[in-house]
């Protein structure tokens, strides 16, 4: 045999591959570059609640300061002024809280139990019902914002705690049926059979044999409405009552206040205790977060 | 660890030490296999045996942990899958859903830059071949399960390529037509003489397609041959199990008598095997399983039953399938299924005797399942 | 003793009345809500609630308030249009309603061409896949306040990007979208991208894992190079998934509010207003307007599901 071989490596086995090549280069430079820009503003926000106002002022928005000291987030915490009274965004917390709470206990619960209407006990027009609540949810809210001022006054509830967990049942209808209702129609339809030939009817059925198997969707629909509750501005500013003021309101008060010098640096604290939450929420429920966003989107 | 050249040219696809592991899981354990050129072979086996790892490892698709592909002489075992001369056909035929069947097909010719009248020729070709004319310009989703395999077929067959691969194509079809897609990718074979490699774990697909069927189990190779040879002398009880619908009865016994005059005993009675062709020394003493197709066995009756070699048995239960009739029988301890005509009439609870045809039977070591 | 047939209204009766709820809010609120906002848009309603059909009649007024509407300065004015072939033409049009068809139109582009492309990088196998998604959709767990607040500060011509560039040496780099009238738009299309593009890449991540593994099996047997396939077959296969996503990047972009709110308060001036806020201000004081304003976005909104509907239509004809 010659020794002409050019090459003298014999295929075999899995292909070599280069450590780096071209495509994998540029995946990544991509993909890291979009998250340097998606991660920027989180640390402006963190950076400039560390700086007290000199700081800020002959600063740079991206150079951290030397002399870090939590004074903005006591300010914001405590003293921020919002609107009538100077007590801080911790009010704010609480009514948070005092709204998202209950708001979330009522609105799983009623689209929980019409999702399992719909899925396993339809009635005559049960569906037509459904096709106009899915419909509704395409209809802007602003439509619905007047009449349901005028709603809650005639129910005597105007600017109070009801009036916005009713409010937030209503919106949260559409999406949390049509997730339940999914949900619900996915389980052994033999499991439902079995149960009502042992005579379980409605209620024992739903609390005693559904609902137990249904705690992945149940959490998703927690995510999903702790998540968009908190982060509401308008409904909590309409029918709320200025008593009960959610932390999205204060923070907006805060930040537009016209009282003396604009406090960047409180400004930031109060940013992010209003998006502490739903942040914690995302980053432990990581999945659960996913699958309800994409659940949410899939409409049929 | 290379195949000679002259040996290589007339070989369609060679294998050399092909082995495929998941972390800790080994899916092919070190696999060798020669396919001469035209051959239409079947790999065979229940799910998990291995069987598309490794037509995947040959079509390029998964890399393996170890081992050559040779295509044509060829060493492809780097090879992107476009350029080593195969076309492969699947499962869900994988259609592009958005493009017609004319674009289905020359699209891949398209991309690879083929001058027009070259690929209107060879689409052509193709279409005539599988009676698609009249489908050309529709979409796959207005096409039947049938006409959309055979534009998979089709897609394949315009890469103009030695090694066709068929990934379980007629799975997703139902009985009917899973039978008339049969027999036309037969004809398909005949007519171009192409090197066909086909997955599948239905076995009569596998006897009635393939020229040679490796039948596979956990990675390896347990038999390579033609189909009849399979049926007939299946090199271990396992494979002697998977083919054969209904399949082979599996009587325990132990090998009695002496070397040159073995005998089998069962319940009681012995059983003379000394007509059984043993691959080596009959291990007198030992036990084995004595394996006889329903097929091979006759029941008889009246003063025959009586006669010297043939048993006693009861039957259990009948199964009329329109063209016999299966027949269930309670040999000692043991249940047997006994092929006979449909017009022989027989009842559960009748005494009847069951005589072996030993020349056509399997003995296998109780053990090692190994055919003695 | 004979037995009468059940009354067919008491059958399934837990059933119907644990629907209850959801049967009243259709009612009531969604059906009754909207189609008491459309109907007493066409009347001279100024202030005061009205409700009965008869007081509907008797304040009718036509499409009177919908003429106000559109001659409002505030909602629209749009010479490129109202001006076509005279001598006043401009290539202008500002307004509430025009901001918010530019956000619109801007947000929904770019949001599924970046969200489609980073959902590609992502399916390349890459390693730390969690991370990345991670990061890209923190943004989304936020609310339209915090982010408005963050890119608010960070586009402040004072003390934001623009300032910080410049003391890096850059004298003369200018970012001072969020104080110019004809550019605010862009910083809030900016924010909003920042916020929702996450979104729609977990959308369209989710797709793409629903194509059939072998579709790409046989694009590789065919010799098609990946940024092929992608392009012309995957893509084409993803049309439902991009109807899905449209529909909802286009209904949050009709809706927005908190996020203007928050970065401009519809300012400088009302430069930045958007349609939500024109109709949230004018309920006390021009009812007539909120609810002509209120009507037409939701014809809008009917507009842009027609893409939607055709899809849905499609898969039952």
């Amino acid at each position: 045999m010659s020794n002409t071989v050019s090459n003298p490596i014999i295929p075999s086995g899995p292909k070599p591959k280069k450590f780096i090549t071209i495509e994998r280069a540029i995946v990544y430079s991509v993909l890291g570059i979009c998250a340097v820009f998606f991660l920027f503003p989180l640390y402006i926000m963190v950076i400039t609640s560390l700086k007290d106002l000199d700081g800020i002022r002959y600063g740079n928005i991206f150079v951290p300061t030397l002399h870090p000291s939590l004074g903005a987030w006591d300010k914001a915490l405590f003293h921020a002024c919002t609107g009538l009274y100077c007590q801080g965004i911790l009010p704010g917390f609480w009514n948070s809280c005092k709204i998202t709470g209950p708001s979330v206990i009522v609105s799983i619960a009623v689209a929980s139990v019409t999702g399992y209407s719909l899925a396993n006990w339809p009635f005559k027009f049960s569906e037509g019902f459904f096709t106009v609540l899915l419909v509704s949810s395409f209809i802007p809210y602003v439509v619905m914002l007047y009449p349901l001022v005028l709603i809650t006054r005639w129910l005597g509830i105007y600017s109070t705690l009801p009036a916005v967990i009713l409010v937030h049942t209503i919106f949260g209808l559409p999406i949390l049926t049509l997730l339940f209702r999914n949900y619900f129609s996915s389980l052994p339809q033999e499991l439902f059979k079995a149960a009502r030939v042992d005579g379980a009817g409605y209620w024992r059925i739903f609390f005693q044999v559904f609902a137990p198997m249904s705690i992945p969707i149940f959490t998703v629909a927690v995510i999903l409405q702790v998540t968009g509750i908190w982060n509401d501005f308008l409904f909590g500013v309409i029918y709320a009552g200025p008593r009960n003021y959610p932390m999205t309101v204060q923070l907006n008060n805060i930040v537009n206040s016209l009282e003396g010098v604009k406090e960047y640096n409180v400004d930031m604290a109060a940013t992010i205790l209003t998006g502490i939450v739903p942040l914690s929420i995302y980053f432990f429920s990581g999945k659960y977060f996913v699958r309800g966003i994409a659940a949410g989107a899939v409409k049929g | 660890m290379s195949v000679s050249p002259t040996a290589a040219k007339s070989l369609s696809v060679s294998i050399r030490g092909l082995a495929q592991s998941y972390g800790a899981l080994q899916v092919l354990k070190e696999l060798d296999l020669d396919i001469p050129d035209g051959e239409f072979l079947v790999l065979l086996g229940p799910s998990g045996c291995g069987k598309s790892t490794l037509l995947n490892c040959i079509a390029g698709l998964l890399e393996p942990t170890n081992g050559q592909v040779f295509i044509k002489g060829k060493n492809v075992t780097w090879e992107e899958p476009a350029k080593r001369g195969i076309g492969m056909v699947f499962q869900s035929y994988a259609l592009y859903p958005q493009m017609t069947v004319e674009r289905n097909m020359s699209f891949g010719l398209r991309v690879s830059g083929m001058n027009k009248a070259e690929i209107e020729q060879r689409v052509k070709r193709a279409s005539e071949i599988l009676q698609l004319e009249p489908l050309l310009q529709r979409k796959p989703m207005q096409l039947s399960g049938g006409q959309r395999q055979r534009v998979a077929i089709g897609r394949a067959l315009v890469r103009d390529v030695d090694v066709f691969l068929f990934d379980e194509p007629l799975s997703n079809l139902d009985a009917k037509l899973r039978a008339e897609l049969r027999v036309e990718i037969k004809r398909l074979h005949q007519r171009l003489g192409n090197t066909m490699i086909y997955v599948t774990h239905d076995q009569i697909e596998a006897m009635t397609l393939a020229d040679r069927i490796a039948v596979m189990k956990g990675g390896t190779i347990q038999q390579l041959a033609d189909p009849m040879t399979i049926y007939s002398k299946p090199i271990n009880r396992y494979v002697a199990g998977f083919i054969g619908s209904p399949s082979m009865n599996f009587i325990k016994g132990t090998l009695g008598g002496t070397i040159k005059a073995p005998t089998v005993e069962v319940s009681g009675q012995k059983l003379d095997v000394s007509d059984y062709a043993f691959a080596g020394v009959a291990p007198i003493g030992s036990a084995i399983e004595f394996g006889a197709r329903p097929e091979h066995i006759n029941i008889l009756r009246g003063k025959d039953a009586k006669a010297k070699g043939v048993f006693d048995a009861v039957v259990e239960l009948v199964e009329p399938m329109g063209s016999d009739t299966l027949v269930w029988l309670e040999l000692g301890h043991q249940k047997i299924s006994v092929r006979v005509e449909s017009s022989h009439i027989i009842k559960p609870g009748e005494h009847v005797g069951v005589q072996f045809r030993v020349k056509q039977a399997s003995l296998f070591d109780a053990q090692s399942g190994e055919r003695l | 003793m004979s037995l009468d047939r059940p009354n067919p209204l008491y059958r399934n009766l837990s059933s119907k009345i644990a629907s209850l709820p959801m049967m009243l809010i259709v009612l009531g609120v969604f059906v009754g809500g909207t189609a008491w906002t459309v109907l007493f848009s066409f009347t001279d309603i100024k202030v005061l609630p009205l409700f009965t059909p008869s007081a509907w009649i008797e304040h009718y007024a036509g499409l009177a308030n919908y003429q106000r509407l559109f001659t409002t300065d505030r909602w629209m004015d749009c010479p490129v249009i109202t001006k076509i072939g005279t001598p006043n033409w401009q290539f202008s049009c500002t307004g509430a309603f025009p901001n918010m068809v530019t956000y619109a139109i801007l947000a929904i582009t770019i949001m599924i061409s970046v969200g489609f492309l980073l959902a590609v990088f992502m399916d390349q196998k890459i390693r730390l896949e969690g991370m990345f998604r991670t990061i890209y959709l923190y943004p989304f767990a936020l609310s339209f306040i915090v982010t408005g607040h963050v890119w608010a500060w960070i586009l402040s011509p004072e003390y934001g990007l623009q300032a910080a560039v410049r003391q890096l040496g850059w004298t003369s780099f200018s970012f001072g979208w969020i104080a110019d009238r004809q550019m605010v738009m862009y910083a809030i299309v900016l924010a909003g991208i920042w916020q929702g593009s996450g979104f729609v890449m977990a959308l369209m991540l989710a797709g793409l894992r629903g194509i059939d593994d072998e579709i790409w099996k046989a694009a590789k047997v065919d010799g098609i190079p990946t940024w092929r396939t992608y392009l012309q077959i995957i893509l084409p296969m993803m049309k439902p998934v991009m109807v899905t996503t449209f529909v909802i990047v286009a209904s949050a972009a009709v809706r927005i509010y908190d996020l203007v709110l928050a970065i401009t308060d519809g300012g400088p001036g009302l430069s930045s207003d958007v349609p939500t806020r024109y109709i949230y201000q004018n309920f006390s004081a021009n009812l007539g307007q909120s609810l002509s304003a209120s009507t037409v976005l939701l014809v809008t909104m009917a507009v842009l599901l027609i893409p939607w509907i055709r899809m849905e239509f499609g898969k039952k004809g």
